[in-house]
């Protein structure tokens, strides 16, 4: 008897779940399906899923006759130098916050809790005229530095950090070794997941950021993907369906396979900020 | 001694530090400054030679009949959309978590995919699954016989089609925050609950209901603070419109902020900023007195 209420569920639960996943994925397998169709085709009605006449003309268009290739290249800039940066500076202060005593320090993990709630709508003014200041407008300079140390992931860094045990670093420090030698030779490796987690989420961020490299970037040999997307779509090019699809597609697909490759780190992340 | 620690301290902290004093709390500071001032962007190389206008973007603000309507909008955002992404998310977490279902991973992959993509990309999607003739969603519904609207061009419909893909890519954030919550509530709470006889359902809400508190508190948070920043969507999808349908706080900071008027922009971020503390405050009271009481 209950066996079988058992299964009547399972079938219900899974219907329900299949639909929801149909719902899920449609969009992606749309966007990537339509970004081989002719501009004619993409405007058909009713609209259609398999390209009747596939062609490439949509992304030669992209990376011959736009800059697509720069603001590629643009954004993986950015992202790695946001990413690096981030994990260097964000492990030691991690580390300083979890495992040293100095002056200072709890008015330090203070901020950066407070910081989390700052949402980056309410700095980003001030920030541009701060940039515009240190004449670091259309720079990577200005691109990278704001976001080159985060708060959130010194968070991280602490919460993961704290867990190592103060006996094995104490061991260290009695064997004459230094705290940077004990951060360099210990902390680091012991910390290797939360760095993946870290790096993964901050390039994660960095690739898909919108507003700061919106309002940095003036000219377009220094727009990043999702800027040069977004202004190509509500201009000259919003009618060219195919087009920006395809510009789509690039700026996804590079993450859905990162994402499909190492999405244990991905949920990890989310999980420890979501329980911690 | 207690000097020389903390100067090994510091010299793991002070890069952090630094760029975090210069980029972050310097600019939280120097907003709230702006934000009583009427500097515009030909004052940024003297920004101290600005007037002093004391509270008059605040005042200016509410009587700002655009303002007031990008607040109800943002108001609509954050009241319909928290709730279904919650459920949603709770409720695929549920089901994936309730050991009846097989090929758990897929699911929860296929459902987190939408959070990890650029919202400017897929913003740029969904314009076109929403357009009336030729796009995806309107043919699916006269498959069932339903004439769906020009959503995006339609005053009434666009803010909830909006809203509509800001859900379906939000569930999949709450899910797996929900999933971490499930797989934390001990096993021998049920087993408890099932020797005193409880009823899937009352375990439901003796058990896993309030073991998931924190979980609530956490989701609603950090997607209240999410959906009081609306950005990208509207100006990918609608750029406001149509008539300011869609236009939210941040998309109102930003047009004010690209027409130069930084001081009034400041003021108003200052306003979503105290929305975004108050409500913080707000849901940690709710769910404690909850728990009080």
């Amino acid at each position: 008897m209950k066996r079988r209420r058992d299964r009547n569920a399972a079938i219900v639960l899974h219907t329900v779940l299949i639909a929801g996943l149909a719902i899920m994925i449609a969009p992606f397998v749309w966007m990537v399906l339509s970004s081989f169709k002719g501009e004619g085709e993409v405007r058909r009605t009713p609209p259609t899923w398999l390209p009747a006449d596939p062609t490439l003309a949509n992304y030669r268009e992209l990376f011959e006759r736009l800059d697509f290739p720069l603001y590629f290249t643009n954004s993986v800039i950015v992202a790695v130098l946001v990413t690096v940066g981030n994990l260097l500076i964000c492990s030691a202060t991690g580390y300083a916050l979890a495992k040293l005593r100095f002056l200072g320090r709890r008015a330090l993990f203070v901020l950066v809790l407070g910081n989390l709630m700052v949402p980056p709508m309410a700095t980003f003014v001030p920030q541009f005229v701060l940039v515009s200041n240190l004449g670091l407008v259309n720079t990577f300079a200005g691109l990278v530095l704001p976001n080159l140390a985060l708060a959130v992931n010194v968070f991280l860094m602490r919460q993961f950090i704290l867990s190592i045990p103060d006996d094995l670093l104490e061991s260290a420090r009695v064997d004459g070794a230094g705290e940077w030698r004990i951060y360099w030779r210990i902390v680091l490796p012991l910390t290797g997941p939360a760095l993946a987690t870290v790096g993964i989420l901050t390039f994660l961020g960095s690739w898909n950021n919108f507003l700061w490299p919106l309002v940095v970037a003036t000219t377009e040999d220094k727009y990043t993907l999702p800027v040069a997307l977004a202004l190509y779509s509500v201009g000259q090019n919003q009618t060219q369906y195919g087009l920006l699809l395809a510009g789509s597609v690039t700026i996804i697909l590079p993450i859905l396979v990162i994402f499909a490759v190492l999405q244990r780190h991905f949920v990890r992340g989310i999980a420890t900020t979501g329980l911690k | 001694m207690r000097l020389r620690r903390s100067a090994v301290g510091w010299s793991f902290a002070l890069p952090f530090a630094a760029l975090f004093a210069v980029f972050l709390v310097g600019p939280v500071l120097a907003s709230l400054a702006m934000s009583f001032t009427d500097i515009r962007s030909a004052d940024v190389r003297s920004p101290l030679a600005v007037t002093f206008l004391g509270f008059d973007n605040y005042v200016r603000l509410f009587q700002d009949e655009q303002f007031v309507k990008a607040a109800g909008n943002t108001l609509v955002v954050v009241l319909l959309g928290l709730p279904l992404t919650v459920v949603l998310g709770m409720a695929a977490a549920l089901g994936l978590n309730s050991g009846l279902v097989r090929f758990r991973a897929i699911f929860r992959v296929g459902y987190y995919l939408p959070v990890v993509t650029s919202i400017v990309a897929i913003s740029v999607v969904w314009r076109f699954l929403l357009q009336p003739d030729t796009g995806l969603l309107n043919s699916v519904l006269g498959l069932v016989g339903i004439e769906g609207p020009n959503w995006l061009a339609n005053t009434s419909t666009a803010l909830p089609a909006v809203i509509m893909m800001i859900v379906w890519r939000g569930i999949g954030f709450q899910m797996v925050i929900f999933l971490a919550g499930l797989q934390a509530i001990p096993g021998e709470l049920y087993e408890a609950a099932r020797i005193d006889g409880a009823s899937r359902w009352a375990q439901f809400w003796h058990v896993t209901v309030p073991s998931l508190r924190p979980t609530l508190l956490f989701v609603t948070v950090i997607g209240s603070i999410g959906l009081l920043q609306v950005f990208e969507e509207p100006f990918v999808m609608t750029r406001g419109g149509p008539l300011g349908s869609t236009t939210t706080v941040a998309y109102s900071v930003y047009s004010q902020f690209s027409f130069g008027n930084y001081g009034y922009a400041s003021a108003m971020s200052y306003v979503l900023f105290l929305a975004v503390v108050l409500l913080s405050i707000l849901w940690f009271r709710l769910l404690r007195s909850d728990e009080v009481g």
